[in-house]
């Protein structure tokens, strides 16, 4: 049992001749996902790498069986691409895209929803279980396997963290890219939920940052149903108001989602909340 | 992104929604014969311009004259007031608010109504306010504004209108992509007419690739932030002194808040993005030395974005701009090995970790005059 994925997960990826989506399933590919298929419509009939055959539709890469799907197309298609997905019930997807209209993911995550389906993302960089399975962009050459399940709303700061994490010898058993935009498929409620399932993670990672109050619902759920070590780090501490401050979703909006509500939030629910980022291994230990 | 008042209205018009009529103002000479009450309004993106004295009431030519004189080119908390919107004065009987704005937790447009409007929905006690998610596959439908309507005790005639209203609102926030959508105050006249006294809108910029119509230029954004935008850099102007080059929004965060904890101050947030193009550090370079910092600092961790690249275009935009002004960098990450040598040849300081980074930048911003 892992988080979501492991290797025996079946990936396709929606947009693989693209420039992103070559790049970063070639990666995967070298990571030891199973890629059975890509799509670019157009251009199917090719074989990516000489391995990975491209099809022209979702429907056509069906024959191969997907868990999941990585969606990895400009930010106008997206809504098209997870519908296509969700349409031919893969039950999997990740949405990597970043500026994403925010309407057009509220469609795709209540339609999942009604159909059981689990999205991630959008404007995230992936997920990955060390050792079995990684769909999306983050650096191969930062994991090692271990206990320590991360979730994060970001994407290099999850690498900052991850790198200290296997640095210091522990070791990675989920890493999970929520996404930086203010609606997203999955909550920190939902994956604490799936890492206190997990029985390879015995502690947990929660990034996050300015903008909304799902870390503050995380700390309530946390005091009331968290049984594993818990650590946070929270980043946006110097943003000022009413700025986005590059991810869509950090803002402060009439004094709704500052770091310092969240990180009281977290030491309410005895969660240790780190100062810097290389501070995240200590508070493990 | 925030739209003024009367862009706003001019979209509730669009749909619609009644408004008062009214004319834009940015030069004295744009006042037109007056023929009753009117009111003139800053157009300002701040809450409360009545109280700070960006509305003034005209209840003569010569008031209107004086009126627009004293308001075009003050300062209102800081902003200075370029447009007004003077708009023929409503008898007001009472006032409500409404609004449609994104519940993030919920991923769901969340409606927020009550009968005492006029005044910030956040001093209105919990009880008088009707709040409802909506689920967005569904969308609004009627049922939603009655529920509301009964809760707010509103008579057929009244219910009817507001009713109208909000089926129309809730077309504004879904067709035109909207994060928000307030009414306050939505306006009942003595003559029993449901009006829109005033129209906050704020629409999501993520969705612009699909309304080529809107054609305005962010009024919350600095000219260096909006040279940055149009570049395609996530660029925010701080008040500080050290220059900002990071990559990623979360890590670029961080590194303002390290450097905020050493008692640095940044002078600006700059995520780099994903790149693997040495121009685009470059250029980066441009922006953040059009914003005068005493020191750089750069911060990155390499994946996509590769080191040597990040090296190279440090290297270059050295030369380019004959950068004087200390520069130390922080790679990590892939490729980190070339690129720390890249900077090494050109005389760079480097350093394998965020917090040694931190530390010499700020120390290097105090020495500097």
């Amino acid at each position: 049992m892992t988080v979501l994925v492991n290797k025996n997960t079946k990936v396709i990826v929606q947009g693989i001749t693209g420039h992103q989506g070559s790049f970063h399933a070639g990666e995967m590919l070298k990571f030891g996902t199973r890629i059975v298929a890509g799509t670019s419509p157009g251009k199917g009939g090719t074989k990516f790498q000489d391995q990975v055959p491209v099809v022209d539709s979702v429907s056509e890469a069906m024959a191969f069986e997907p868990d999941a799907t990585m969606i990895s197309v400009a930010a106008p298609f997206v809504k098209d691409a997870a519908f296509e997905a969700i349409d031919n019930g893969i039950k999997i997807i990740y949405v990597l895209t970043e500026k994403v209209p925010f309407h057009d993911s509220m469609e795709i995550v209540h339609e999942a929803k009604l159909r059981g389906i689990t999205v991630m993302g959008p404007n995230g960089p992936g997920i990955t279980v060390p050792g079995e399975c990684k769909i999306g962009i983050m650096p191969n050459q930062i994991f090692r396997q271990g206990d320590v399940a991360v979730a994060s709303r970001s994407g290099t700061l999850t690498y900052e963290i991850v790198d200290h994490i296997t640095r210091s010898g522990l070791g990675e058993s989920a890493v999970i890219g929520l996404g930086g935009d203010p609606v997203v498929g999955l909550t920190y409620i939902d994956v604490l939920k799936l890492f206190e399932a997990d029985e390879r993670t015995k502690r947990i990672v929660l990034v996050g940052e300015i903008g909304g109050n799902n870390e503050e619902l995380a700390a309530k759920y946390i005091r009331e149903h968290v049984k594993k070590k818990v650590v946070a780090y929270i980043t946006g501490r110097s943003a000022p108001p009413g700025k986005r401050m590059g991810h869509a979703g950090a803002i402060i909006e009439k004094g709704v989602g500052t770091a310092e509500s969240k990180i009281k939030a977290f030491e309410e629910a005895g969660v240790k909340v780190a100062e810097f980022p290389d501070d995240v291994p200590g508070l493990l230990k | 992104m925030n739209l003024y008042e009367y862009m706003g209205k001019e979209i509730f018009r669009k749909y619609g929604i009644p408004v008062p009529e009214g004319y834009v103002v940015e030069k004295p000479a744009d006042i037109r014969e007056y023929k009753k009450p009117v009111v003139v309004k800053s157009q300002i993106l701040l809450g409360g311009r009545g109280k700070s004295g960006g509305i003034k009431f005209a209840k003569s030519q010569a008031d209107l004259k004086a009126s627009t004189e004293e308001l075009l080119g003050a300062k209102i908390r800081g902003l200075t007031v370029t447009k007004l919107l003077v708009e023929d004065m409503v008898n007001i009987k009472k006032e409500y608010y409404v609004s449609f704005a994104l519940n993030r937790s919920e991923r769901s447009p969340m409606l927020i109504a009550s009968a005492s409007g006029g005044v910030e929905i956040e001093s209105v006690p919990h009880s008088e306010i009707f709040t409802r998610k909506i689920d967005p596959l569904l969308g609004y439908s009627d049922f939603i504004g009655r529920e509301a309507a009964k809760f707010m005790k509103l008579d057929k005639n009244q219910s009817a209108q507001f009713r109208d209203i909000l089926g129309k609102l809730y077309s504004v926030f879904s067709e035109e992509d909207c994060e928000l959508v307030e009414i306050n105050p939505l306006m009942e006249t003595v003559e029993g007419q449901f009006i829109a006294a005033d129209a906050k809108v704020v629409m999501d910029s993520d969705s612009f690739f699909r309304h080529k119509d809107i054609n305005i230029t962010d009024p919350e954004k600095t000219p260096l932030e909006l040279e940055a935008q149009s570049k395609g850099y996530a660029f925010v102007e701080l008040d500080g002194n050290i220059g900002v080059i990071a990559n990623g929004a979360g890590l670029t965060m961080a590194t303002l808040d390290a450097l905020t904890l050493h008692k640095g101050k940044p002078r600006n947030f700059l995520d780099l993005g994903g790149t693997d193009n040495v121009e685009i550090v470059a250029q980066a370079f441009d922006l953040v030395l059009k914003a005068n910092p005493k020191a750089i600092l750069v911060n990155i961790f390499g994946g996509v974005t590769k080191g040597d690249t990040v090296a190279n275009g440090i290297v270059e935009a050295k030369k380019r701009f004959n950068i004087k002004k200390p520069i130390v960098v922080r790679l990590s990450g892939v490729h980190e090995e070339e690129g720390r040598k890249i900077l090494k040849d050109a005389g760079i300081e480097s350093f394998p970790t965020m917090m040694e980074a931190i530390k010499m930048v700020v120390k290097v911003a105090g020495e500097a005059q």
